[in-house]
């Protein structure tokens, strides 16, 4: 008689994580036992899958609330360690942007830029107790008389800070290469002219968005590592775009969907939340996120199971077409291949490496499953999925 | 054959002179510039790898002594600072000699110092300033 096939609940996989009798394994573990065993069984012996990612993420940032303050004083203009902070909230409400030179940037002025501190290592300095010298101006009123403010300030003694990126995770992104004749300096690194090296950014079979593809597990309220803390999936990112060509596994074959998210700021750990400065191009943050995939079907644990063979991405011209806005695909490059070290491309063996550390992205998918299997972390049911485009209209 | 890392330091009656010429040309030494900053007029310094054997590295030396130019060893020149480097790989397709490597198991990068010419490719361009340069 033919086994019922796997239906498990979030609830389900929970009462197993508070019995201490929840199996855990990271996405990277998982295609191997996909493979030998198949979907269905899988599904029956694996509750969750980890996944995990550290890399630069642009669009990340924190907000602040520095009051209260005496006297009272309604902030127009402020800066964090001389870097300019988002003013155009309440009183002392700041949103510190990743990407924000300091004020004496030199900036690209003298070609390619240094960028040494930014906005994305203000939030670093602050996670690492750091004291950061708060600059705020304001025209005064009659409710918030004071007009300056210059003070010292430790992330603990703020009253509120709260990590909330408006893009992380991409599902998929671009290899880029450089086909002038010229060394550029881009968000993608350091790429050589000629074509001198390939550089991706991604974890691969470790990437979250790559083990969920059709978004059938996250979305709003999904409860994840983040920044070495516990964070959300608050939403779909800017740029969420599921309406991608798909290889059969359901896996885009270039940037689809991505994740906003949100955590504490208080809670986190500076090594997983890094300034970043990349040369020519700016500053940025290093964000590390974990998102756990519940395996509720033998559908879910097919997709958790896909490994670097089966995930593609498309070789894009950073030197021209890229900064015309014209980006097209040169060709299509699996994971596997861009791993190796090297992708074979208009005749020549270009050397290939991820911007993304494969290293912490594997530390954070154990760490994961670690505090589930120590019954420290319970999964959440999105209270809306993330939006799944014309493949959630069939 | 031997090879020597070293930093020379040009005094200012020299910057002028085709010093580097003369190694090549009369000492029959391989000179490979590392990095070089010279202001006309006043004083230079080339990092430079010198490959020759004992006698022509002797003589070289003498010769560059005699013209005034400090001679000094390199040692300790790049520091790969390991609790701050994510292993991201940002520099290892711009070291030209492949000190800066990544273990393509791992995904550990880890820096050979014997392999290392000093040439601070990877030194601006590491995100996390998890390389520095040092010169002794």
């Amino acid at each position: 008689m033919a086994k019922k096939k796997v239906s498990k609940t979030i609830d389900d996989i929970n009462q197993r994580i508070r019995e201490g009798k929840v199996v855990v394994v990271t996405a990277d573990e998982m295609a191997g036992i996909v493979h030998a065993k198949g979907p269905e069984q899988a599904a029956r012996e694996i509750d969750v899958v980890t996944t995990g990612t550290f890399a630069p993420m642009c669009s990340s940032g924190a907000f602040i609330n520095f009051g209260p303050v005496q006297p009272a004083i309604k902030a127009s203009s402020v800066s964090l360690n001389g870097v300019p902070a988002y003013a155009g909230l309440a009183a002392v409400d700041i949103y510190i942007g990743a990407t924000e030179p300091a004020e004496d940037d030199p900036l690209n002025g003298v070609h390619p830029g240094q960028f040494k501190y930014g906005g994305g290592h203000v939030i670093h300095d602050l996670v690492a107790g750091k004291k950061v010298e708060l600059r705020a101006t304001a025209y005064g009123t009659d409710c918030y008389p004071n007009r300056s403010l210059k003070k010292r300030v430790a992330l603990q003694e703020l009253s509120s800070a709260t990590l909330l990126n408006p893009r992380n995770a991409y599902q998929n992104y671009n290899c880029a290469v450089n086909l002038t004749s010229k060394t550029i300096y881009t968000y993608m690194g350091v790429l050589k002219p000629n074509c001198g090296n390939a550089n991706y950014s991604t974890a691969g079979q470790l990437s979250p968005l790559l083990n969920d593809p059709l978004y059938m597990t996250l979305g709003l309220g999904s409860r994840i590592f983040l920044g070495g803390a516990v964070g959300y999936i608050i939403g779909p990112g800017t740029q969420h775009n599921p309406d991608v060509a798909r290889a059969d596994n359901g896996t885009p074959l270039s940037p689809a969907g991505t994740l906003m998210v949100m955590g504490n700021l208080k809670d986190m750990n500076p090594k997983w939340v890094a300034g970043v400065s990349m040369l020519g191009y700016g500053c940025s943050l290093a964000v590390g996120v974990g998102v756990p995939i519940p395996v509720l079907n033998a559908d879910i644990a097919r997709f958790t199971g896909v490994s670097d063979e089966e995930l593609f991405t498309q070789i894009i011209d950073y030197g021209s077409d890229y900064p015309k806005g014209e980006a097209v695909s040169l060709g299509t490059v699996s994971y596997a291949q861009l791993k190796s070290g090297t992708v074979p491309f208009n005749g020549q063996d270009v050397p290939s490496v991820p911007l993304s550390s494969y290293v912490r992205a594997l530390e954070i998918a154990d760490l994961l499953k670690e505090w589930i299997e120590k019954g420290q972390f319970l999964l959440t049911q999105p209270v809306e999925t993330l939006p799944a485009g014309k493949m959630g209209m069939a | 054959m031997n090879t020597k890392k070293v930093v020379l330091s040009f005094p200012p009656s020299t910057v002028e002179d085709p010093i580097i010429y003369h190694l090549i040309m009369d000492y029959g030494l391989m000179v490979n510039i590392l990095r070089a900053s010279i202001d006309a007029g006043k004083q230079g310094r080339v990092v430079a790898e010198l490959k020759g054997d004992d006698n022509q590295l002797k003589n070289g030396a003498n010769f560059l002594e005699s013209k005034g130019v400090e001679i000094e060893p390199l040692t300790e020149e790049i520091r790969h600072i390991e609790e701050k480097c994510t292993s991201c790989t940002s520099c290892v397709p711009l070291c030209p000699t492949g000190a800066l490597n990544v273990d393509r198991e791992t995904w550990v990068v880890s820096h050979d110092a014997d392999k290392c010419v000093v040439c601070l490719s990877c030194v601006d361009v590491c995100p996390y300033r998890a390389v520095t340069a040092h010169f002794q």
